[in-house]
């Protein structure tokens, strides 16, 4: 029998999230003492959503692996947050960023969800303000706007380039206010091992403590994992190195359903693969697509001749360049969304245009030469100056691109030796952001009572392709606005339940899990390390599981994958002791999980025979080469049910996606 | 753009099991390091090579390898975060390296920040002194002014920006002779005191933190910028002098 009730209000769209606030159960302030939260993960939804419920009066105890919550991977996103304010009067309302998202999201996103994200995503803006974030402004004081991928208003709030860091600081900040206070417990340095299930609710996990490797017991009323994505399973993406899925992974693994997960973003701006040492990806922020214009040559031995160092891409002429995304995509051009801009990059670069020199030859140019002229020009005559020179012009147009994206232009320079300025970036798609994710319910809760998902942890509410500067909009969403209402609803009838104790057969059986399996990749002494493994999975999954997927490639994925897993519980080589800081331990656990996850992948994206969003299935496109979606038999989510250690045994779900409010059609940027 | 090229280099490399026992400099040898790579990913390279040994890796601190989580730490040939400027370590490419060259890794060096292991340190302290006060008191309901309500002059806004970049690295405790916190600290009160939000509780904030700094054991600033000249972020000693100014006045306040 499916779980799957998604529990979304009743009523017209735009009043069902404030009718289902009227309707919820409360915890009164005077209760909110005798509950404990269980927060897993501090990034933008898990930071946010410890600060509120501390503040609200819950005890909050928060985890998470980094050595402060102010590193958290959010820390890293560049562009900006979307929010519906329409400052710019160029016609947003909340309609339209529901409605842009849904469409970004491919039609695989939940109505009502996008609707409230919409919705709240104005106050979230106040909110950041009133704690000191330090968003982009004008001369007369006001906030400024720029625009992103899929969109045609300026939505989007910055800071710099580094909005993700500055609204990280302040849900941080906030967070710190309440650890000051005494109300949140943080637990820096702790890795989630295991949930802890008492009589069908989530009661407390089992807890690494990554410094001293004791093994710890932690109870609470509801548990919350805010723990990001899995891009990881790649090995190489723009993740940050210790993102992983375990906390999300284990969860499944006791009963949460896991949704969609072959939705992967692969965003268009990032750093080339330059070797085989390489460990991650380096994201140029999409913003940068406001300015810069995206080529490669149009003659074959062009590309041929700058690969191999005989040509710069500054000495090919206009008419020899093929800007590709303005001539495939008249009206988004440079603008279209990542999924689009990425498959265009890969159909060129697969055709032979491609402009590095590397094992795969695989890059396009993002140029920002036309901008610095027009912006110079500009300039110039703001300062008056008639009949300005190449040179001046050159100056000025510098000095506004360095003003807007001085520090990505650094952060290229030192990573590649190449200036931005003079010659253009050398971008290609990488795994950037997960859309897929732990299925919950309109409350957030998952399948598994009293355990919450939020953030890029849950699957809810980008549908098959996320839109720029949308993900710190859902993180901040989930955590400040969201859950504190919903959880409450499930809390309300704890008020007398009292403190979980921690010494039941429950947490012995958790905790007995774990210390076996501790002993267990000490004591293998196998012959390969844990990247090892990890490096075979990625390298299967980018090839079949990727940009591009085919029935016979996923098939092949999956037997390839279940053979990565064999040889990895027999050969792998863990070593150091328990006992203190062992980070191959760390690794050999998430590695684990990543394999696991890994298959469900290429399961998920087997059965799934259309090309939608982030899920391009070469088998269904178009004559183009766009994507072909099948909403007759494809409009729902594919939530999967664990049954065994072998995931092909996995069983499917389905939750009817039903669009009362918008018309499901083909999306196009043309 | 540097040809690539296998660098033959020689480590010399602070282990040290935890923060209760003693340390040394360890010698390693590694061999054809792409000049493309980036120093963690060098260090990726000798731990894998260790681990083929049936040894325990070097353990160091990173995580989002971009730069701005500030997770990275390391001293690298005397200086925080290596030879270069403006960059964290994830950001330090061996290119910056000679072939056959010496290099001498060793963790943040700062009574505030111990050893865990190795290369890693506890920066914790940090933490803490956010906690005493580093914070507006607003509460998280989004039932707060319109963002527009009070305009902030674009000056003061790209200012508070500058000092809100910093990262908490620690680079600025790490390479002051007197392991002084006061480059972080003055970052944050600069942020606050310089937007109309953060003004209101400005006075009481500065003094909880720099209490807190001072309880942490960080030294005090003797002007000497060795803070400025490391810190990735280019954070700027005015900050110093805005944090000092705010807290002469706050204690004037106090009597």
């Amino acid at each position: 029998m499916s779980k799957l009730d998604s529990r979304i209000p009743a009523g017209p769209l735009k009043d069902k999230w404030k009718n289902h606030k009227d309707h919820m159960n409360l915890v009164a302030p005077n209760n909110r003492d005798k509950i404990d939260i269980i927060v897993v993960g501090t990034g933008l939804a898990g930071g946010s959503a410890a600060a509120t419920l501390a503040e609200q009066g819950y005890n909050v105890k928060a985890f998470c692996y980094q050595d402060s919550p102010r590193r958290a991977h959010s820390i890293a996103a560049q562009g900006g947050i979307n929010a519906a304010k329409n400052y710019q009067g160029d016609g947003d309302s909340t309609y339209r960023l529901f409605y842009d998202t849904i469409k970004g999201g491919d039609y695989r996103a939940r109505e009502a969800n996008v609707y409230r994200l919409a919705e709240v995503s104005a106050n979230i803006i106040d909110q950041c303000v009133s704690q000191g974030v330090p968003f982009g402004r004008d001369y007369g004081g006001q906030l400024d706007n720029r625009s992103f991928g899929g969109v045609q208003v300026k939505r989007t709030f910055y800071a710099k380039g580094q909005t993700g860091q500055q609204l990280l600081l302040g849900a941080y900040s906030s967070m710190s206010r309440q650890i000051g206070k005494g109300r949140i417990k943080m637990y820096n340095r702790h890795e989630m091992m295991e949930l802890v299930i008492v009589d069908g609710k989530a009661r407390g996990i089992i807890a690494r403590n990554l410094v001293t490797g004791e093994i710890e017991r932690h109870s609470a009323h509801a548990v919350v994992i805010a723990s990001g994505g899995y891009g990881n399973v790649y090995f190489l993406s723009t993740n940050a190195m210790g993102s992983n899925v375990s906390a999300a992974w284990k969860i499944h693994k006791k009963g949460a359903y896991f949704a969609n997960p072959c939705y992967v973003q692969i965003h268009p701006t990032c750093i080339p693969v330059h070797g085989t040492q390489q460990s991650k990806l380096t994201l140029m922020s999409e913003s940068l697509r406001n300015s810069g214009r995206i080529w490669v040559p149009k003659k074959i031995e062009d590309s041929v001749a700058i690969r191999e160092g005989k040509l710069r891409p500054e000495n090919i002429k206009e008419e020899d360049r093929d800007y590709y995304l303005e001539r495939r995509y008249p009206a988004f051009g440079n603008l279209v969304p990542r999924d689009v801009a990425s498959r265009a990059g890969k159909e060129r670069c697969d055709a032979g245009f491609g402009i590095e020199n590397n094992e795969t030859k695989e890059g396009v140019y993002l140029d920002f030469s036309t901008e610095i002229i027009k912006k110079g020009k500009e300039a110039a005559i703001e300062k008056h100056i008639h009949n300005p020179t190449d040179q001046q012009i050159y100056d000025l147009g510098k000095a506004w691109i360095e003003e807007k994206y001085g520090n990505l232009f650094v952060m290229y320079e030192k990573i590649t030796a190449d200036d931005p300025y003079k010659t253009p970036m050398k971008i290609y798609p990488a795994v950037h952001y997960t859309m897929g994710g732990v299925w919950v319910d309109y409350n957030l809760q998952s399948t598994i009572p009293g355990c919450f998902v939020i953030g890029e942890a849950n699957f809810s509410d980008h549908g098959a392709n996320r839109l720029g500067a949308s993900a710190l909009m859902q993180g901040l969403a989930d955590g400040y606005f969201v859950l504190p209402y919903t959880i409450a609803d499930y809390l309300s009838a704890d008020i007398r339940t009292g403190t979980i104790p921690t010494n039941s057969e429950d947490f012995d059986k958790a905790e007995k899990e774990i210390k076996d399996k501790v002993d267990f990749f000490l004591n293998n002494k196998g012959t390969y390390s844990v990247d090892h493994f990890h490096k075979k999975l990625g390298h299967i999954m980018w090839n079949k599981v990727g940009m591009g997927r085919t029935p016979e490639g996923l098939k092949e994925a999956i037997a390839e994958i279940a053979q990565v897993k064999k040889e990895f519980w027999a050969d792998v080589k863990v070593p150091g002791d328990a006992d203190g800081m062992n980070t191959e331990l760390e690794k050999a656990f998430r590695v684990a999980d990543f394999i696991e996850l890994g298959q469900l992948m290429a399961i998920d994206a087997l059965h799934r025979n259309e090309s939608c969003g982030g899920h391009f299935r070469e088998d269904h496109a178009t004559s183009e080469g766009e994507a072909e979606r099948d909403d007759v038999n494809f409009k729902y989510v594919g939530a999967w049910e664990y049954q065994t250690d072998d995931i092909t045994t996995e069983v499917l779900h389905k939750e009817d996606l039903i669009y009362e409010n918008i018309e499901v059609k083909a999306r196009s940027y043309k | 753009m540097s040809a690539k090229k296998g660098l033959h280099l020689t480590l010399k490399i602070w282990r040290q099991k935890n923060s209760k026992t003693k340390g040394q400099f360890e010698t390693y040898k590694i061999s054809d390091v792409s000049t493309d790579s980036s120093f963690l990913e060098m260090l990726d390279i000798l731990n894998e090579n260790i681990i083929n040994e049936g040894k325990e890796p070097i353990a160091f601190d990173h995580d989002c390898r971009e730069g701005i989580c500030g997770m990275c730490s390391l001293y690298i040939n005397g200086r925080a975060h290596g030879p270069d400027t403006g960059i964290t370590t994830c950001q330090l490419h061996m290119r910056m390296f000679k072939d056959g060259e010496t290099i001498v890794i060793e963790p943040w060096r700062s009574a505030a920040f111990p050893v865990i292991k190795d290369l890693m340190v506890d920066r914790s302290a940090f933490d803490r002194v956010m906690a005493a006060g580093g914070f507006i008191s607003v509460n998280t309901s989004g039932n707060t002014l319109d963002a527009n309500a009070i305009p902030v002059p674009k000056e003061d806004a790209d200012k508070a920006m500058d000092a809100a970049a910093c990262i908490g690295c620690g680079a600025c405790v790490a390479t002051c002779k007197n392991g002084s916190a006061m480059l972080f600290v003055g970052a944050k009160v600069s942020q606050f005191a310089l937007l109309p939000q953060g003004r209101v509780e400005a006075k009481r904030r500065v003094l909880n933190m720099v209490k807190a700094m001072d309880e942490e054991g960080f030294g005090n600033c003797s002007n000497t910028g060795a803070c400025e000249i490391e810190c990735p972020k280019g954070i700027s000693l005015e900050n110093i002098a805005r944090m000092n100014r705010e807290y002469m006045a706050a204690l004037v306040d106090q009597g």
